[in-house]
């Protein structure tokens, strides 16, 4: 499903004293099956911009089109729960969410809700535990049981069970050991290919972004401040400089490299193996000549 | 989360009201509950929402703001007036359609309750708007001191007081996340039939109490990390002092309580 926002504006708590701008103006759009990015620094919007994707939050200006259904401050469609069951999200540390008895039962408690049917269930259990890497021994256990990584597994499987089209990651990854961190991501990427789901991801590593993403939206107090291939838009380092934004290690390395052994190698985001080689023949290819 | 119940919702500013020592606030305000009940004809009303009214501008809280705030009692005072309306049965016949008959006593009467019922409300929600719950826990720790000698446990209670009172914000977000997740997942906790929707708060309830019993361990094991013993021997960050400003609000308010007298034998 495409996703589009036309000049949102979000303001909390309207014509009071703690009136606050959390979106002004925001434009862009998003190609169905694509992996976006959204950074931002703390406070900048990132959180309120992914409660608009499914409808929790309508906005006070503009609008935003997710699929067929329209969001309008005057106008929201009759049926917000079908767009929720398009719209699968994971918010921060959803490990918070977690409250049924058993494993089972609280990975088919979104299924449930969406009129999935009893097998249908069961099956999507399964599915959604194995993808997220844990052994079907636990689902009579009860969630409370698990490490703290464990149980975050099971939320995002009780996400995953909803089976939608769109799938929004609110930095997933925050709180996890680095090991923790590359498996939930990568698990993330590999679902986004095999069922061609489109992936929005709000993170503040500029790693990640650069790793999975093929489209970044920077954010900045609620404007969009950069949009753009994750190419184009990490070498702009003193822009990423003005909203506190570092660029990726890669970027960095290669720019310090360049600049001390007087190379021109550029970035695209290569492997770093791309990137041993290229710098391989940069420099023995000079001796030769 | 609700945004029209104001009473503990503090509006940052640096009015008058604002430094006032939380203590004087509390005091006069304890005081003018009382006094508002002694009034009894137009000048001892005209007084006392005089002084309201002064109060109330001198705290530069934007009117419109506490007008808003005020709504979910205005049918309290609507009710009560109504109530007088119809119930009350002296003075002179003023108006008699079918079963209705009000006498100018029931109106009179009607209006007093109704503008008693304004003058408190205004008066004590701006005490809550005008400081911060941490003052007033304070001011209430230093004012109940004495109680201390019958071995009655008040830094306990301040503490607690101002502990619950810290969390209901960290509560209330808690709330909205663990809502917005469990809506994400199709729970439907604004429309549908009544049993459905209480079986809706299961799935926000655990969760909560979960997060809040996690909450409380933390605090308690930062606190004693941090080497906290009870109240005994334990000096203050915010000393509370009285200042010429409380001193000159107490001369106002005395006056006020004298011409209310004054005027309520003599008027």
């Amino acid at each position: 499903m495409d996703i589009t926002f036309e000049n949102v504006s979000y303001t909390y708590q309207r014509n009071t004293p703690f009136e606050h701008k959390a979106l002004e103006d925001l434009s862009f759009h998003i190609k169905s099956g694509s992996f976006v990015a959204i950074v931002g620094h703390t406070g900048s919007g990132k959180s309120t911009l992914i409660s608009h994707l499914n409808g929790l939050s309508i906005p006070t200006d503009g609008k935003v089109k997710v699929g067929k259904y329209l969001l309008t401050h005057d106008e929201k469609p009759g049926d917000l729960k079908e767009l929720r069951s398009k719209v699968g999200v994971v918010f921060q540390y959803p490990e918070h969410q977690l409250f049924e008895e058993t494993i089972e039962k609280d990975i088919g408690f979104g299924p449930e809700n969406f009129g999935v049917s009893e097998s249908e269930i069961k099956e999507r259990t399964h599915e959604a535990l194995s993808a997220v890497g844990l052994s079907e021994t636990l689902l009579d256990r009860s969630p409370f049981d698990l490490s703290g990584g464990q149980m975050r597994r099971v939320a995002i499987a009780g996400v995953l069970a909803i089976k939608p089209d769109i799938l929004v990651l609110d930095e997933p990854t925050a709180g996890l050991d680095p090991r923790g961190q590359k498996e939930i991501m990568d698990m993330f990427y590999r679902l986004h290919q095999e069922q061609s789901l489109t992936t929005v991801l709000v993170t503040h590593s500029m790693e990640d972004a650069l790793k999975y993403a093929d489209h970044v939206i920077i954010l900045n107090k609620g404007k969009k401040y950069l949009e753009g291939t994750p190419e184009d838009v990490f070498v702009q380092k003193d822009a990423l400089k003005q909203v506190q934004l570092d660029v990726p290690e890669i970027v960095q390395f290669i720019a310090s490299f360049n600049h001390k052994f007087n190379t021109s190698i550029p970035f695209s985001n290569q492997s770093t193996e791309q990137l041993a080689k290229q710098i391989k023949q940069a420099l023995i290819g000079d001796e030769l000549e | 989360m609700n945004n029209s119940l104001i009473i503990g919702q503090y509006v940052p500013g640096n009015s008058i009201v604002h430094r006032l020592d939380p203590r004087t606030k509390i005091t006069i305000i304890f005081f003018f509950v009382f006094i508002v009940f002694f009034a009894n004809n137009l000048p001892s009303y005209a007084i006392l929402v005089a002084f309201a009214f002064a109060s109330m501008f001198a705290s530069k809280v934007p009117i419109r703001f506490i007008l808003k705030g005020l709504t979910p009692v205005w049918f309290l005072i609507i009710f009560t007036f109504l109530l007088h309306l119809f119930v009350t049965k002296e003075g002179t016949l003023v108006f008699d359609l079918w079963i209705f008959k009000f006498y100018s006593g029931g109106v009179i009467r009607g209006i007093a309750i109704a503008i008693r019922f304004f003058l408190l409300i205004l008066v004590t929600s701006l005490l809550t708007l005008t400081t911060t719950p941490i003052e007033i826990t304070d001011a209430i720790e230093d004012m109940l001191g004495p109680l201390k000698k019958i071995k009655f446990p008040v830094h306990e209670l301040a503490l607690m007081m101002s502990i619950s009172l810290r969390f209901i914000p960290t509560l209330m977000q808690e709330t909205d996340k663990i809502s917005r997740a469990q809506a994400s997942r199709g729970v439907d906790f604004r429309t549908g039939p009544i049993k459905d929707r209480i079986k809706a708060v299961i799935p926000l309830l655990v969760p909560l109490f979960v997060s809040a019993f996690k909450r409380a361990e933390e605090l308690a094991m930062a606190m004693e990390a941090r080497g906290y013993q009870g109240g005994e021997g334990r000096s203050k960050l915010r000393e509370l002092k009285i200042e010429k400003m409380d001193i000159f609000v107490y001369i106002i308010f005395i006056v006020v309580i004298i011409l209310l007298f004054v005027t309520r034998t003599y008027g």
